[in-house]
């Protein structure tokens, strides 16, 4: 294969930009199981996962739990950080419109992050990754094995949370709550419950997207916001409420962060990603997979 | 909201008249006028956004880069091609304002969340350009050595000066918003706010106005961010970042978002806030901050403006 190097270069940046998109695609879930029991753009969902990040290196190096033990007491931390959100600063909110419920999560993402630089200081962190660091060579492209873990955990979510919205009475209902609340409260089901329980849920892949991305970029304190913009941006590319949207708008940001970083110039990676995505909204304003009719019953 | 009535506006002119020399007699607050200046820097801006977000009910989270823009025009043009710092800062609104038109032109057509997230990619996007053409802007280090201001060779070189310059500059472009929000243009921006479908149904030509008002609110931006760079004589890219746009947006809802008055009161509030009290928290000064703006999201949804009212109506209960 050394006789292809743009080839081989070209497909290495496919597998670190596919690596990256999971991460994104999984924050886009996130923000959408909110969005779809609440119709809140909850922007403290990257400060999830820079929790779960930084609560996984807590437990699994400082406090040497084994990886098995370390992940679920990280996920049901954060979990617990979600659920505090809804009960601290959502449900509070006696008016809520687009704006208020906007500054809320924001306000919520402030304390997070004072607090998590409080208690972990300003560096970053790094994590031991899941099944070592050497490096798999498939005809010349290098696959880290991390990477292998967060396309996994991305393939797990996703089935994971079709089969719970599909085949469970409680996914139904958060569903239910999300076609239409009222009609679900008439049906007897406690809306506030599910509120709760998508703020939980979000939480939760959050932290694993968090604590599989570690080993491979480290984590700190403020990085919960940039991840917050790239995975509010893959939900919207998407098209904001549907689950393959994520993924596919996560991927594509992160093709097209890793391509134009790699091919064209890396300060304006980010920029590329953004006016793609900008571009998309301007000619589908519903973004890929979004259903414009469906997005004017939303109230926001 | 409608009315707005004269006593106060009177009342608060006099107090900014008097401001500095009742701070000079104090020495625990005489550098407080050097904070004003920035309180009518930031008051420009969230004059601007409360008619686009308050009255207009648009929602713009990128407006930090407009006053980047304001700011880099005038710094470039000053510094590099020795243009009068007038005119560098009527280019810089103009640059403004052409950009505004063709980002809002498509970005408005949109809604809720989605609006949200194109402003704020925009806002990222002039960020980023600030800090890669680094030919002009000096890039992430920023730009040294932009001059003062002066004219007919007084120059506004003290804070106390500088002070009554901004502030007479917001209370013209005050008289002239209050003017505008109570004239059939008011009207229209707040029929679209209540609904779109209505005001279009009465002819309003709702694309119009919300290019209109949102290039306003940008124009706006910019003076203030020219205002800003000949105040410092230095800017760098993280003043205009991301940060800075949910500063202006948490300046309007402490505030409140639905009364002019709100964009004057959130935007002295945090300017103090944020440059002197919140510094007495010392690290947990982040987590005071938003503890803060997450009890008046709670407990005011109005805003700070909207409190007497809110107190009024609680008293007579």
């Amino acid at each position: 294969m050394e006789s292809f190097p743009f080839v081989n270069q070209l497909l290495q940046f496919l597998v670190t930009g596919l690596t990256v998109g999971a991460i994104y695609a999984m924050v886009a879930i996130g923000f959408n199981i909110i969005y779809n029991v609440t119709e809140i753009i909850n922007l403290a969902q990257g400060e999830f996962v820079m929790l779960g990040g930084l609560l996984m290196v807590s437990t699994h190096v400082s406090l040497g739990l084994p990886l098995l033990l370390a992940f679920p007491v990280t996920v049901l931390g954060v979990t617990l950080v979600g659920i505090l959100l809804d009960r601290l600063a959502i449900r509070p909110i006696r008016k809520p419109s687009v704006m208020t419920l906007i500054i809320a999560t924001v306000a919520a993402s402030i304390i997070i992050k004072g607090l998590a630089m409080i208690i972990w200081g300003k560096s970053p962190y790094d994590l031991p990754a899941f099944s070592g660091r050497t490096p798999i060579d498939i005809g010349g492209v290098i696959i880290q094995p991390q990477y292998l873990w967060v396309v996994g955990f991305l393939v797990a979510v996703a089935v994971g949370l079709t089969l719970f919205f599909n085949r469970t009475i409680l996914g139904k209902a958060m569903g239910a709550c999300a076609d239409n609340p009222d009609a679900a409260r008439l049906v007897g089901i406690n809306v506030r419950h599910m509120v709760l329980l998508s703020f939980a849920l979000s939480a939760a892949i959050g932290a694993v997207a968090g604590l599989t991305l570690t080993p491979i970029a480290l984590m700190d304190y403020d990085r919960g916001a940039m991840l917050a913009i790239k995975g509010f941006g893959a939900a919207i590319l998407g098209g904001l409420g549907s689950f393959p949207g994520a993924i596919l708008g996560g991927l594509i940001l992160g093709l097209i962060e890793s391509l134009s970083a790699g091919m064209l110039d890396s300060g304006y990676k980010d920029a590329y990603a953004l006016i793609i995505l900008l571009a998309v909204l301007f000619i589908r304003p519903s973004g890929i997979l979004g259903n414009l009719e469906v997005s004017r019953f939303k109230r926001f | 909201m409608l009315r707005i009535r004269k006593a106060p506006m009177l009342a608060g002119a006099l107090l900014i008249l008097v401001f500095p020399w009742i701070a000079s007699r104090i020495p625990a607050i005489s550098h407080y006028p050097d904070l004003m200046v920035f309180a009518g820097v930031y008051a420009l801006i969230t004059i601007g956004l409360s008619l686009l977000m308050g009255y207009a009910g648009q929602i713009s989270l990128g407006h930090a880069a407009f006053f980047g823009i304001g700011a880099y025009v005038s710094g470039v043009l000053t510094t590099q091609f020795d243009v009068n710092a007038w005119l560098g800062m009527l280019l810089g609104a103009v640059a403004a304002a052409a950009v505004a038109v063709a980002i809002g032109a498509p970005s408005l057509k949109l809604r809720g969340h989605y609006l949200a997230m194109a402003t704020l990619a925009f806002g990222i996007i002039i960020n980023i350009v600030f800090r890669e053409e680094a030919r002009w802007t000096g890039g992430p280090d920023g730009m040294v050595g932009i001059s003062g201001l002066s004219v007919f060779g007084y120059a506004f070189d003290t804070a106390g000066k500088y002070y009554y310059l901004v502030w007479a500059i917001v209370a013209a472009v005050f008289l002239f918003t209050v003017n505008l929000i109570q004239s059939p243009t008011g009207r229209a921006l707040r029929a679209i706010h209540a609904s779109e479908a209505a005001s279009a149904a009465m002819g309003i030509p709702i694309a119009r106005y919300k290019v209109i008002v949102f290039t306003f609110s940008a124009v706006l931006a910019a003076l203030a961010g020219s205002l800003y760079a000949h105040y410092m004589n230095f800017i760098n890219p993280a003043t205009f970042d991301l940060f800075f746009s949910i500063k202006l947006i948490i300046m309007i809802a402490l505030g409140g978002m639905h009364s002019i008055w709100g964009a004057i009161i959130g935007a002295i509030l945090v300017a103090f806030l944020s440059l002197e009290w919140l510094h007495y928290f010392e690290e947990f000064e982040i987590v005071v901050y938003g503890a803060i703006l997450l009890l008046v999201t709670i407990f005011l949804p109005e805003g700070l403006a909207g409190a007497p009212a809110k107190l009024m109506a609680r008293m007579r209960r």
